[in-house]
């Protein structure tokens, strides 16, 4: 047989545009099952994703640690003893933990300071942190880079400034590589950052955590420390604490059991709340999806029952004239299939033209839908083949069917 | 050029068996213009699909132009009756949805013959019918006569051994009936074999044979 049969076509191109009603009950079926697919896929793409922004900031697997006071004596040592970490925290963690992707110490200026450019004078908080703390605070760099091992290690007076200060301070002008003054020291701006998390992050300037140390502390304490836990499992995030606090607990003399000479606050269970979250609504999506295939089938099975039923009289005439069984059957599906496939394609077109339409709506909860092209047009082919196989055992039976009891129906 | 021996044909259901040819034997010559009739019941629709290559026998022999019919596959059946058989109907049986014209090229589409030639040899025995003006008219918008006329056409166009014709009058009043049976008259002058199943005396009596049946056997002569 060819595979481009044109007497065939022909047959089916006039008997679809003679049977406009029962091809457009065809065609709306599988036209509507695909259209609310992709807009149920997309939108529920779209809380996704708003929900993903939402979390954005807060998503990360992280560990944070802050000093208290003992509440407890210890190896003949008072109660009341504030706990304030240093740089040998900092590197005995570091060195004990090489597992620990990120680690990063901040250490938080008392007062605001005056930024002073140019006839500018305002003040902001300062920050003083290490490198990793980009990847603990998922910070995004916008302009210019972030502060680096080498500003840490050379005590490099550089500043990376939030978005509002940039504003503020420089307006329109570039203020990458630009003298500031802050308190009575310059810096360079090396970088603009913009943090999803709130506008308090965007009022804030970076500088490198020995400059913080050295030009205003003038000693080496640490105001807290933060990490990352990677794909670390409930279990090792759990043995990683407690590492922590014995490391902690040997330095600064205080009990490990004391709960309030250090915080730990370990975000792992908000991680954990947040990916089974989206684990819900990745369910939920799948639970749409497979329902809309799932009527879409059925309503394609029921109107191939339908049109065969039908054509009963009109398969007995043509089986009397001298059609073949496989004839018939490749007439039926051939223009089941053709109806199916430009209806299950016009859905999907003018689906994604309404997510499309729909997608300059930026609610907290909702922005960007989109649906994957593959499994667009995976349901597509789902339903044609899924109306193939519909059609295919009625229109086998139509084909034994005697023309004469046929015709007389 | 129809020739049956001892067909026998029973509809068996689980528990009963019920006889409906108990052993026709039949001779149709070529050219011969031939009525079968007999009352509901006598078996004469269950011969008609059997001569029709429509159902299939139990057992005996039929022979038509000369070739056995006997346990066809599906696609054997649909190449004989396109290349041997042209039907003509009670109730027409013309696809509404396509013109006087299509209607009558469809066999021919099934012999896979060209459109250009269909359409041509279609519109020759549509003018040998005398609806040559109406070819481009739906089915609806004929007369019954009419339509039976496009009908005949039809089952001419593919130029068949045998000409069947089921009650071909069943569904016209009596002054068509008689115009559709001079076309079979005319068409059989002209050299083709053509047998015609009714219950009605006046038709079968317009033939040259009557074929009585009765019971799932014939009637001799002689019992008639």
């Amino acid at each position: 047989m060819k595979w481009v049969d044109t007497e065939k076509w022909n047959e089916i191109f006039i008997s679809i545009s003679k049977h406009k009603l029962r091809t457009a009950l065809t065609a709306l079926g599988v036209f509507w099952g695909i259209f609310m697919l992709v807009i149920l896929l997309g939108a529920g793409q779209g809380l996704q994703n708003g929900i993903a922004q939402q979390f954005r900031s807060d998503a990360i697997n992280s560990l944070w640690i802050y000093g208290g006071s003992t509440s407890l004596e210890f190896n003949g040592l008072p109660k009341n003893r504030r706990i304030i970490f240093n740089n040998d925290d900092y590197l005995e963690i570091s060195n004990r933990f090489p597992e620990v992707p990120y680690l990063a110490g901040r250490v938080y200026l008392s007062n605001n300071l005056i930024l002073k450019y140019k006839d500018k004078s305002l003040g902001y908080s300062v920050r003083a942190i290490h490198p990793d703390m980009r990847h603990i605070e998922n910070i995004n760099i916008t302009k210019g880079r972030f502060i680096n091992e080498k500003d840490q290690r050379d005590i490099r007076k550089v500043a990376v400034i939030g978005e509002i200060v940039r504003q503020d301070v420089f307006g329109g002008e570039n203020p990458i590589g630009k003298e500031i003054m802050l308190g009575s020291t310059a810096y360079y701006v090396i970088g603009v950052s913009f943090d999803a998390e709130s506008d308090r992050a965007q009022r804030e300037i970076l500088i490198p955590i020995s400059v913080g140390q050295v030009v205003y502390q003038g000693n080496e304490n640490i105001s807290n420390l933060g990490l990352v836990t990677g794909d670390m499992n409930e279990g090792e995030v759990q043995a990683l604490e407690e590492g922590i606090i014995d490391i902690l607990a040997a330095n600064h003399q205080f009990n490990p059991a004391d709960e309030r000479a250090i915080r730990v606050n370990n975000r792992y269970e908000d991680y954990k709340n947040v990916q089974n979250l989206f684990f819900g609504i990745k369910a939920f999506l799948w639970f749409v999806g497979v329902g809309s295939i799932l009527a879409g089938i059925v309503g394609v099975s029921n109107i191939m029952l339908i049109i065969v039923k039908d054509r009963t009289k009109e398969i007995g005439v043509r089986k009397a004239l001298g059609a073949t069984p496989q004839s018939i059957i490749s007439m039926v599906l051939s223009e089941a299939i053709f109806i199916t496939f430009m209806a299950g394609y016009m859905g999907f077109f003018f689906g994604v033209v309404v997510l499309y339409l729909i997608s300059g709506v930026d609610s907290d909860f909702f922005r960007n839908p989109e649906i994957h092209l593959g499994v667009g047009f995976a349901a597509v082919l789902i339903l044609v083949i899924a109306g193939t196989l519909a059609g295919l055992i009625p229109a086998r039976q139509a084909a034994k069917i005697n023309p004469i009891e046929a015709m007389r129906s | 050029m129809i020739k049956l021996r001892d067909i026998h044909k029973a509809y068996k259901t689980e528990f009963t068996s019920l006889q409906v040819l108990k052993g026709i034997d039949l001779d149709i010559q070529e050219g011969e213009f031939a009525s079968i009739m007999g009352s509901s019941g006598s078996g004469k629709s269950t011969l008609l699909n059997i001569l029709g290559i429509l159902d299939e026998y139990d057992s005996g022999e039929y022979h038509l132009a000369g070739q056995l019919m006997k346990d066809l596959s599906e696609k054997q059946a649909a190449y004989y009756r396109n290349q041997f058989i042209g039907f003509v109907f009670q109730s027409f049986n013309l696809l509404n949805f396509k013109t006087a014209v299509e209607n009558v090229s469809l066999p021919l589409y099934y012999r896979k013959v060209d459109r250009k030639l269909r359409h041509e040899k279609a519109m020759h025995y549509l003018e040998m019918v005398g609806l040559k003006d109406w070819a481009g008219h739906l089915p609806t918008q004929l007369s019954g006569g009419q339509q039976q006329r496009v009908a005949i056409a039809r089952s001419m166009v593919t130029e068949p051994k045998v000409l069947l014709a089921d009650e071909p009058t069943g569904a016209l009043d009596t002054k068509t009936s008689h115009e559709v049976m001079g076309l079979f008259q005319k068409i059989n002058e002209q050299g083709k074999t053509v047998l015609i199943v009714t219950h009605e005396q006046d038709i079968a009596k317009v033939t040259e044979r009557i074929i009585e049946i009765q019971d799932g056997v014939i009637l001799t002569p002689q019992q008639v």
